[in-house]
């Protein structure tokens, strides 16, 4: 074993590039190119491009493959249609988050063929999880986090730079459906998914072919304002967005329904039985986030211009009543904001008198909905 | 990048002028600026406020992180930049000029800064 981080086929590029780099779940990712809040800007006005090639793929085959996915994940994997996909996520038997995952279906029906694709914090637990669930279908669970690079493409220039590499009908590309394309003379999974609140689209390719069609979509993004874009701003977007990351908002200590995301359980499913890993605690933390939630996940915004920070305490009255799970200066607010899991009580938007324990002292914010940020469609 | 030649360093990478009229000028130096990333929220001692070296005075927030502030000199705080206050961008573009950040009546000689050549050397770069 050794503990030297992962590289990216693409890690010569972020060196070139100037890149600071960070490790990000045992990989050498790039934080930043340059200003953070010039690459989250940039993304919300024109495009970016991330390599996110530390996301963990693995690949679910056989005749049976549904099912087991039905039985794994909570979602209604069954009813996925081929070039789709959904946002789901694995919970363990006491019904807490182990991951949320995307499940994109590539196969058709006669040679069913799922891309499950974790987070890389989790990527091994969702593996073992998998592998350990398919006991008894007919199906194979394949590691293939060596398999693919993934670079994404995000912003409102999105769709031009990709269309100008691509023969690919991406008018016909729905948000969340993903079809195979050859994307700048190389063959890749070509989605239309992302995390940072924007239109855009996730490559997922060999990374052998990395270099070949980073360059393409600088060269093709160029007069399109496109910039490499970093993890920094790629957390940034994704709060501004409302989305939960694991490890902030999600944990194996929350079931979905306390996160405030009860609606990716599917208790409709009817494949094995309608039986699926976690459905009896499920069923109850729905119940209980029904009739008595303890605390709910909100948005807050700065009066001041202080940044609240993970595992800072929500205040009111002196009293400590949530705790911050996300929290970051956001560009396009020009505002901190942050993500939260509060009393019920003081969930409402517009709730008077709460604010945030930064270091000692209590700064004012304001209880809001989220999403922070949505696009104009 | 460089380090300019007639200021003084702190291993806290802030940085100090020679003293005009017993006053120097205090701010943080480009590697460390680079390091943080984008400074969105500057707190500065306030004038008339007594600095001690070595000790926190202020608050840095980036993106990423919060830092403290360290003052390299000790003394009377004479000026805070309300510029940086007002864009904390500065300290990210100008470290070493528009992105000061105080001046202070200094009581004593400071011991212990760097050089320039020997700054470079401690924060490679």
């Amino acid at each position: 074993m050794t503990n030297a981080p992962r590289l990216t086929a693409l890690d010569s590029v972020h060196r070139s590039l100037g890149a600071t780099m960070t490790d990000f779940a045992g990989w050498d990712m790039p934080l930043r190119y340059a200003s953070e809040r010039d690459e989250h800007n940039a993304v919300r006005t024109k495009a970016g491009l991330f390599d996110l090639s530390h996301m963990g793929e693995i690949t679910v085959t056989g005749p049976a493959a549904a099912d087991l996915l039905d039985h794994a994940l909570v979602g209604n994997i069954g009813k996925v249609a081929a070039g789709r996909a959904r946002y789901t996520m694995i919970c363990r038997e006491d019904g807490g988050i182990l991951d949320d995952l995307i499940v994109y279906r590539l196969g058709e029906a006669e040679s069913p063929e799922f891309m499950v694709v974790a987070n890389a914090s989790n990527a091994q637990t969702v593996l073992d999880a998998l592998t350990a669930r398919a006991e008894g279908f007919d199906a194979e669970v394949r590691d293939d986090r060596d398999a693919y690079a993934l670079l994404a493409v995000q912003g409102p220039e999105a769709a031009a730079i990709v269309q100008s590499l691509t023969d690919a009908d991406l008018a016909g590309l729905k948000y969340y459906a993903g079809l195979p394309a050859t994307v700048a003379g190389v063959p890749a999974l070509l989605a239309r998914t992302g995390y940072t609140g924007e239109d855009g689209f996730e490559l997922f390719l060999a990374p052998e072919h990395a270099e070949t069609v980073w360059s393409a979509l600088t060269e093709a993004g160029s007069g399109r304002g496109l910039v490499p874009c970093g993890l920094s701003c790629r957390d940034t977007l994704r709060l501004e967005a409302g989305m939960p990351l694991y490890g902030h908002e999600l944990s194996t200590d929350l079931t979905p329904f306390d996160a405030g995301l009860g609606r990716v359980v599917k208790f409709e499913k009817t494949s094995n039985g309608g039986a699926f890993v976690g459905r009896a605690a499920l069923e109850k933390a729905a119940e209980r986030a029904e009739s008595a939630p303890p605390r709910k996940l909100v948005g807050l915004i700065a009066e001041g211009r202080r940044v609240p920070r993970a595992g800072y305490q929500v205040v009111a009255d002196g009293k400590v009543i949530g705790e911050v799970t996300s929290g970051a200066p956001s560009p396009t607010l020009g505002k901190p904001i942050a993500m939260a899991y509060v009393d019920a009580a003081h969930a409402e938007p517009g709730t008077a008198g709460v604010g945030v324990d930064i270091r000692g002292s209590h700064e004012p914010y304001e209880v809001v909905a989220l999403p922070f940020y949505k696009r104009e469609k | 990048m460089s380090n300019p030649q007639e200021l003084r360093y702190s291993k806290e990478h802030e940085w100090l002028s020679a003293a005009t009229d017993g006053v120097s000028t205090v701010g943080i130096t480009e590697h460390a600026a680079n390091a943080l990333g984008d400074v969105v929220y500057v707190q500065l001692p306030e004038v008339g406020d007594t600095v001690t070296a070595g000790e926190t005075c202020g608050e840095l927030e980036s993106t990423k992180s919060v830092s403290d502030l360290y003052s390299p000199v000790t003394g009377e705080v004479v000026a805070a930049n309300q510029d940086v206050v007002d864009d904390p961008a500065l300290v990210n573009s100008a470290p070493f000029e528009g992105g000061w950040l105080f001046k202070v009546r200094t009581a004593e000689e400071p011991a212990d800064l760097l050089s320039a050549a020997e700054y470079t050397e401690f924060s490679g770069s």
